[in-house]
Order: structure tokens, then sequence, then C-alpha cells
């Protein structure tokens, strides 16, 4: 046997020589294909389009992709779009930011001390198992279908994982942080700043991303029970004259939303939580 | 090395710590049961027992972190107390410097940190976060921790019993090195004899909630295992804690690093 023929001979138990190493059968999904993610969404853009174009798809179920993206171009042309965008992020915001405020302080509060815990503790969890939007009636019947009534909505299915996550993050701080917080005698301010809060700031941005996930959620339904303005009502609007086109439009809106802001929580948690990249990298 | 002070180094006022009749009880279990103990300052104690017999219980009563144990006794200690435990415990979402000068305050909190750090040989790892550290040099960033602050008293509890014994040799070099310069007094604890020997002029046996031994150490330093006196220290605590020190070559010591001859 010469060196030459020994790639092609296939290997014998008895031969001296080197056997070529018979590859095993691939059972992973292999390599990732480049833009793979994106085939999906291409195939439903072509089924649709397709179907408009042949007439499969009746516009007044689904308007033509064309269609929505020239609605779209209009009515950034004639700026109600980015009224009615304005309008709703506002909504969406202000209930984000009081939510996220009230949750951080109930469960700082109630995670420091007995007392608060035995306060807040049950009447958040009981707040946990009626979904927010269950209030609504309740909510309309006490602050009227102003914009305070909707804020207040959101506000509250904002509150719920800011705190719970929050809360268990401050409960899960390992007690040896605490006593070494004893031995080199920080204050209560400087407990808070350096261990209290950093230690619970994973369990916070992971509250945070369930939270805006649930102000977007929450906008979306108090804005199709009675309101003047936000794309909700825009849509709303766009359902009684049967513009599908226009319901397109919003559904993207919303969706683009979603996506934009639970990458810009992810960012946040990537640069505020370094310390902790370092054990995976 | 540096001269031995035995007991000379009396220059603060007044013994580091006190206590008499100290009582700590765990589940109806008296663990420290009437001890007294008196450390003058300066004083570099080592305190050993078996496992379970108190050392950590009384390290926590004197830095005043056992909250809510049924206590009595009295306990004076002073306010400059320092721990450092057997995990180094930093904060991991502070980096090395700001661990070291936790809850200092002043302007000049970072330099002395930075001095600290130098000491213990981690000069230029400040912006370092604690989990790229080594167990040694995160128990390094500790013992910094504790020193930046200048304690009249030092608390270890077993500090060094996660380390290699290569590393061992060094930390305790480096400790015995830092004490000598910032002269704290300091109670050890630890499980082994001959850590206890190597570092301290005096050894406490802790036994049934009390100081069962005291004996000092009057070895000259740098001390290596071998020799006469050394050998007697050893086995006489060897026998305090109920190891019988077995005359054909002691199979249940611990193993010595280093080589003595
Ligand atoms: N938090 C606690 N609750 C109940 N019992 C405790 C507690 N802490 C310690 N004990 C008990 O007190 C006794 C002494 O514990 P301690 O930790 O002081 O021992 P030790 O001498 O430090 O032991 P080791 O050398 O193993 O660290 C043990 O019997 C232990 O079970
Ligand atoms: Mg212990």
């Amino acid at each position: 046997m010469t060196t030459t023929e020994a790639p092609h001979t296939p290997a014998r138990a008895d031969a001296p020589a080197p056997a070529p190493v018979r590859r095993a059968r691939r059972l992973g999904p292999g390599r990732p294909i480049p833009f793979g993610w994106a085939i999906g969404p291409a195939l439903l853009l072509a089924v649709w389009s397709i179907g408009s174009a042949t007439g499969w798809i009746d516009p007044r179920n689904l308007s033509a992709p064309w269609d929505v993206v020239r609605t779209a171009g209009d009515l950034i042309a004639d700026g109600r779009l980015q009224e009615h965008l304005w309008a709703s992020a506002r909504r969406a915001l202000a209930g984000l930011a009081l939510g996220v405020a009230a949750g951080l302080v109930l469960a700082v509060v109630s995670g420091l001390s007995r007392l608060g815990e035995g306060v807040i503790d049950g009447p958040v969890q009981i707040k946990r198992s009626i979904p927010s939007l269950a209030l609504i009636p309740l909510l309309i019947l006490w602050f009227g279908i102003g914009e305070s009534m909707k804020i207040i909505t959101i506000t509250l299915g904002v509150l719920v994982p800011v705190y719970l996550h929050t809360h268990n993050g401050l409960r899960a701080i390992d007690s040896r942080y605490v006593e070494l917080a004893e031995t080199v005698r920080l204050g209560r301010a400087a407990f808070l700043r350096h261990v209290v809060l950093p230690g619970a700031l994973p369990g916070f941005l992971l509250g945070l991303r369930f939270a805006v996930t649930a102000a977007w959620l929450s906008l979306v339904v108090v804005e199709q029970v009675n309101a003047t303005s936000g794309i909700g009502y825009m849509m709303e609007l766009a359902r009684t004259y049967g513009q599908t086109d226009v319901i397109v439009v919003g559904l993207v809106v919303y969706g683009l939303l979603g996506l934009l802001s639970d990458g810009l929580v992810r960012l946040v948690q990537r640069r505020a939580l370094t310390w902790r990249r370092t054990l995976a990298d | 090395m540096a001269p031995h002070p035995g007991g000379l180094t009396g220059t603060r006022r007044g013994p580091a710590v006190r206590a008499e009749g100290l009582v700590r009880t765990y589940a109806g279990r008296r663990v420290l049961d009437g001890l007294d103990l008196t450390l003058a300052p300066g004083e570099f104690a080592a305190l050993v027992g078996r496992s379970g017999s108190g050392k950590s219980t009384l390290l926590r009563a004197l830095a005043g972190i056992d909250h809510g144990i049924p206590a009595s006794g009295a306990l004076s200690a002073p306010h400059d107390v320092s721990v450092v435990f057997q995990d180094a415990r930093l904060l991991p979402w502070r980096r090395v410097l700001d661990n070291v000068v936790l809850g200092l305050t002043g302007p000049d909190a970072a330099e002395r940190g930075r001095t600290a750090l130098a000491e213990v040989g981690l000069g230029g790892r400040e912006r370092a976060w604690p989990t790229e550290l080594s167990g040694g040099e995160q128990q390094r960033v500790a013992l910094a921790r504790s020193l930046v602050r200048d304690p009249e008293l030092l608390l270890a509890d077993e500090p060094f019993g996660a380390l290699d014994a290569l590393t061992r040799i060094r930390m305790h070099a480096l400790l015995r090195r830092l004490w000598d310069r910032h002269q704290p007094a300091v109670l050890l604890v630890t499980h082994d004899v001959d850590e206890a020997i190597a570092l301290a002029d005096r050894v406490l046996v802790l036994e049934e909630g009390r100081i069962a031994a005291d004996l000092p150490v009057t070895l000259p330093t740098p001390r290596t295992p071998g020799g006469h006196a050394y050998a007697q220290l050893r086995a006489k605590l060897l026998a305090l804690l109920g190891v019988t020190d077995d005359p054909a070559g002691a199979p249940d010591a611990p193993a010595t690093p280093g080589d003595p001859t």
C-alpha cells in the first residue's frame, strides 16, 4: 500500500496506515444562512403581494402592500400619522414613567422593611391576579373617559412587572453583602446606592422589559375604548370607514414601537450590566 | 524580617479587645459560654478550634454583626474594626478600587485605595471587575479593603482557606508584612495549626465555648516548620484539638507547605 493510495482505500482494522476520519452525520441545524431571519417575512410579503395583484385577496379585507405604503406616505405628508403617534407615545411614556417609578419605590420599601412588605406585597399580589384591562370599567367610573383614565390604566399595567422583578432581585441579594455593608459601616443611603440598587438592577431591568410590553398592550386597548387621538383612534376611525390600509399602517407602527423599545431596554441592560457580562465572555 | 514585638507594642491606650463572660446562644445551645478574652493593641493572635466550636460566632460577636442572637456578657472592641471573610466578598457590580474604598469618605479616599491596592501588589488593577481576578487576587483586594481603613482590630475568618498552598505562603508573608506596617490587633481564625504558628504571636484554642488554652509563640520569624520548639508547640496544639499525634509520622496532621530542611 502506497501513501498516495491511503486516502482512497477504506480503513481496515488490521491496516497500519492511519484511516481517514469518517465524518459523523450532522444532527444540528447546520450553519446559519445569511439573512435567514428575513426568509419568512419575505415569503409572507410575496404571498400578500401576489394575492393582492391577482385579486385573490379582497381589498376590503386587506389592502395591497403598495396601497399601504402609499397611505403611509399620505398620512405622513399631511402630518396625521406624526400627530397620532405623538399622542400615543406621550400616553405610553407617561404611564411607563409613573408605573416604573411607583413599582421601583414600592419594591424598595417592601424589600427593605418587614412592615413595608406586609403593607405593600399583599395588594400588589392581588392586583397581579386581576388583569389591568379588567379594571377599565371601574377606572372609567372613577376617572372618566379622559386622559387620566388611560394613563392610570397603563401605569397599573406597568407597575406590577416592575415591582415583582425588582422585589425578587432585592430578595435575591446575598445576605453576605448585607453583612459586609455592616462591617464597613455603610449608612442607609450608601447601602442603598452600593448594595441594594445595583444588586436589584438585573431584576429591575428584566421587569422593565415586561413593563414596556405591558405599556404598549394597555395603550392599544385604552385607545380603542374612547379616544380622540392616537394610533388606536386612527385605526378605530379607519375601521368605521373600512380603510384597511390605514389599519395596517397602525399595526406596523405598533409593531415598530414594540421592537424599538425592547431593543432600547436591551441596550440599557447591556450597558448597565457589564460586570455580569464579563462572566459570559 | 521585622523585629518581633512580643508585648512591647502597647502604644495605643487600653486593650484592643476585652470580653468577659461572653455568651452567645444558638437554638438553646450555648456556643460561647462565659468566654473571657483580652487582646492587646497591635497583638497578633490566632484562634483555632474544632469545626463548630464557635470561632466564627466569636468573630461575628466582636465585629458586632450578630444581630438577634440571645447574648450576654461584657464586650468592648474598638470602633475601627475590619473583617476579612473566608470568601473575598467583593461586590461583583463594583470595580476593584470601588470595592476597596467602599464606605470611605473624604477627598483622598480614592488615593488611599490606590495605595492600599499597590501594597497588596495589585496596583494597576483598579478598574478591573472582581470576576476578572483570581481567587488569590480577590482575597488580596479584600485585605486591601480592610487595611485602607487603618483598623485598630483586624478580624479574619479563615481568609486563606480557599487558596492553594503556594498562594497561601505568599499571603502569609503579605499579611505579616502589612501587620508590621499598620500594627492593628489581629484575631485570625484558622483550621490550620501551622498557619497559626507561622503568623501569630499567641495561639488561642476555643473549646466548649471558652478559651481553653492560650499559648504564646516565641519562635523567631520567619517561622518555618522544623526544629524542636516548633514540633513541640505543634504537637501540643494538636493534642489540645484532640488530634492524637501518632509518633510514627502524624498522618492526620495537615500537610505543611514548603520544605523546612
Ligand atoms: N445562624 C445559626 N443558626 C443556628 N446555629 C448556628 C448558626 N450559626 C452557627 N450556629 C451553630 O453554632 C456553632 C458554632 O458555629 P461557628 O460557625 O461559630 O463554628 P466555627 O468554629 O466557625 O466552625 P468552622 O470551623 O466549621 O467554621 C455550630 O454548632 C453551628 O451549628
Ligand atoms: Mg467558621
